[in-house]
């Protein structure tokens, strides 16, 4: 039995999945005759059937932990690191391979919003359902049913069916009901991915009462910002392991910078470009993170360079090699060439066949958080353009120590600059 | 799957691998039972949702199988009746049998048609399955009207031993727990199950005393082996019940041992199998 001031506690927890098992969903007895046939067949012929490590992946492997009671613990890691099964273990849904743990108290999940909303039902009934199926009272539910429609908005609907409201009034109601369930541990995955940005704001304050509230939240997010501003401590997930348990700043900075999450890089084959490019040829496109890293996934607060390697085979007179910004819902944030200043659109006015390396540094404490979009452009301004492609490549920033993070609220705009601001007084009353 | 200390104040939960075969926590379904309350509500709301008939589709079910069973087996084949008239011999045996064919047809796809529930949150998985046994109990309930009625119009007496209606749906509802027990816990791997089922019911049907009196089956060791087949029992039972006649005394026996030995070995095997069902339905 565990410390009483502990609420979690995993010790070795490793679960294992047998590949195929998830993927090939519609298992049939046929699959299952024919795979028991092949093996009869195999041994009959005398070769042993015994890949059984490599027909399994461990999805999760001697994981150990704890959490105090009231603390907020952060779970990050690249989609793959094993953040979801650790929840799905913690939550009860799926059961470890190995290891053992504890937990104290009523736990709920907020996996996915809106499990087990049924579409004929109306807003009221679907409350009382959800609410059931979090493992609430009836009683419970009851009590808090005025305050879960008030913070849905959706008060006009409550007696319709959800199978007519929008998606957002959807979302709102059921984050609605899991925001008023009061578990003594809540585990959070990445339920702020959805909505608008007024919804994500409100979430956002929802889950930081919660875990000021003193209940004990595990969560799970891609957003680094949120991160820091809901948990005290976090984990570094990688390959189903544990590389890291460190207070959230640290484990932050960890992840980002060890270039854990996956490589921003791309690399044109030949085949990919179109003949109409030549003589232009582009080879690779890639983000740099401060210390020269590849990078998918980069700071706000620090310089991020982008470079672009490209051949050119014969001399090109006028050519301009650059990129437009793009958010990943399609606005333009700015585009730059490689000769924008005086000087170097001087002195580049031809270039000779060669290999080259385009190097453009965005300053820091520019960009917002969110993902953003590269598209590159090659042309000879008024001549010709040689190659365009505008979804290049992808990256994220991340806003962690941008100005105004000290408030749980995302920030509308794809910029973040450092402004200078003055306040006076100008006397008193 | 883990164990829950439900009473005291601060509850434990354990996580470790589980092995081996386990029964069935009662407590801990007790537990939940306001869950088993809201899951059989909704299947019952959602079931005729959109319906013009709505409800009245319970009662229409067995009105309309039980004419075209007159016609066909009554007036055209002329099968035996046990003296009674052919339409209330056909629906006493038909509203059980309706019990428990929904019963299968709901339970039996009840896991796979929740996977978002099962893959999303933790509750003893055997709720999936026994609140859509539940839910089809209010359409049997409903329909029981029926005969009452049809007994009125044909005049004919109504006695005490009515009340073993009572033990006989239970045991039919336990029948059709047992059998989706098995099934749906099946389904979730093999998807084959849901393209076998409706031929199992319309096996199961003829293999059962609802067009043909018991007395078809010859006595004697072939109708103990008739008799394994639980439905057997409860149909038999109910005619006895509403209308005399032979009382179901071994037939009525076997058929309980069976449902016995089913719902025990549904249970340990839908335990053995839940902790898979997040990871592969």
């Amino acid at each position: 039995m565990m410390d009483s001031d502990l609420s979690i506690l995993v010790r070795g927890i490793g679960k294992r999945y047998k590949i195929g098992a998830t993927q090939q969903r519609t298992d049939t007895l046929r699959d299952l005759i024919t795979a028991q046939a092949a093996r009869i067949g195999s041994s009959l012929r005398g070769k042993n059937h015994r890949s059984d490590e490599a027909d399994h992946i461990w999805a999760l492997r001697d994981v150990n932990f704890e959490v105090k009671r009231g603390q907020a613990l952060g779970i990050i890691g690249r989609n793959g690191a094993g953040k979801s099964t650790l929840l799905k273990v913690l939550s009860r849904v799926t059961d470890p391979t190995e290891g053992y743990g504890e937990l104290r108290g009523r736990v709920g999940s907020l996996l996915e919003v809106g499990t087990g909303f049924h579409p004929e039902l109306t807003g009221r009934e679907n409350i009382l359902l959800n609410g059931a199926i979090l493992g609430m009272h009836k009683k419970e539910i009851e009590a808090r049913f005025d305050e879960i429609v008030a913070f849905s908005e959706v008060e006009k609907f409550i007696d319709t069916p959800v199978k007519r409201y929008s998606s957002g009034m959807y979302l709102r109601l059921a984050f609605a009901v899991a925001a008023h369930l009061e578990p003594e541990i809540l585990v959070v995955d990445e339920v702020l991915a959805v909505g608008d940005a007024d919804f994500q704001r409100k979430c956002l304050g929802k889950m930081g009462d919660v875990a000021n509230s003193g209940r004990t939240v595990l969560f799970v997010s891609h957003n680094m910002s949120a991160i820091l501003r809901l948990t005290q401590d976090s984990i570094v997930l990688d390959k189903g392991k544990v590389l890291l348990r460190a207070p959230s700043s640290e484990a932050v900075d960890f992840y980002l910078n060890r270039g854990l999450s996956k490589l921003g890089e791309r690399f044109w084959e030949e085949d990919e470009v179109p003949v109409s490019s030549v003589p232009f040829r582009p080879l690779a496109i890639r983000i740099l993170d401060k210390t020269g890293q590849v990078s998918d996934s980069v700071r706000s607060v620090e310089p991020i360079r982008i470079e672009i390697d490209y051949e050119l085979t014969e001399d090109v007179t006028g050519l301009r090699v650059g990129y437009y910004l793009f958010t990943t819902r399609g606005e333009p944030v700015f585009t730059s060439f490689d000769i924008d200043s005086e000087e170097l659109f001087k002195e580049y006015t031809a270039r000779p066949k060669g290999i080259y390396t385009s190097r453009c540094t965005i300053p820091p404490d520019t960009l917002n958080e969110g993902r953003f979009l590269l598209g590159i452009n090659a042309s000879s301004y008024g001549i010709r353009r040689y190659f365009q492609d505008d979804q290049a490549l992808s990256f994220s920033v991340d806003a962690s120590g941008a100005p105004g993070t000290h408030w749980p609220e995302p920030r509308p705009g794809p910029v973040r600059p450092v402004l200078g601001w003055e306040i006076e007084q100008k006397g008193s009353t | 799957m883990a164990e829950a200390n439900l009473n005291s104040a601060a509850q434990v939960v354990t996580l470790k691998p589980t092995k081996g075969w386990l029964g069935i926590d009662l407590k801990e379904l007790w537990h939940y039972r306001e869950l088993i309350y809201f899951l059989t509500w909704r299947d019952i709301k959602v079931r005729y949702k959109q319906a013009v008939l709505g409800i009245a589709w319970s009662v229409l079910q067995p009105v309309l199988t039980t004419a075209i069973m007159t016609v066909v087996f009554g007036i055209l084949l002329k099968v035996e009746s046990d003296g009674l008239p052919y339409p209330v011999f056909a629906l006493s045996a038909l509203l059980p049998w309706h019990l428990f064919q929904l019963s299968l047809q709901k339970s039996s796809i009840s896991l796979v048609g929740n996977a978002n529930l099962l893959t999303k949150v933790y509750f003893p998985r055997v709720i999936i399955p026994l609140s859509s046994v539940l839910a089809a109990l209010v359409d049997f309930f409903i329909s029981l009207v029926l005969l009452f009625i049809t007994m009125a119009i044909y005049k004919i007496p109504l006695t005490w031993s009515v009340l073993w209606v009572i033990p006989l749906t239970l045991l039919s509802v336990l029948a059709a727990l047992a059998v989706g027990l098995w099934l749906s816990a099946l389904n979730v791997q093999y998807r084959d199950v849901q393209q076998m089922v409706p031929f199992l019911i319309q096996i199961w049907m003829y293999a059962t005393p609802i067009v043909y009196p018991i007395t078809t089956i010859p006595e004697g060791t072939f109708r103990y082996i008739y008799s394994l087949n639980p439905m057997v029992g409860v149909v038999q039972g109910f005619r006895w019940a509403f209308f005399g006649g032979s009382p179901p005394d071994m037939t009525l026996l076997i058929s309980s041992l069976a449902v016995l030995v089913l719902l025990v070995s549904g249970l340990f095997f839908f335990r053995r199998m839940e902790k898979t069902f997040a990871d592969v339905v």
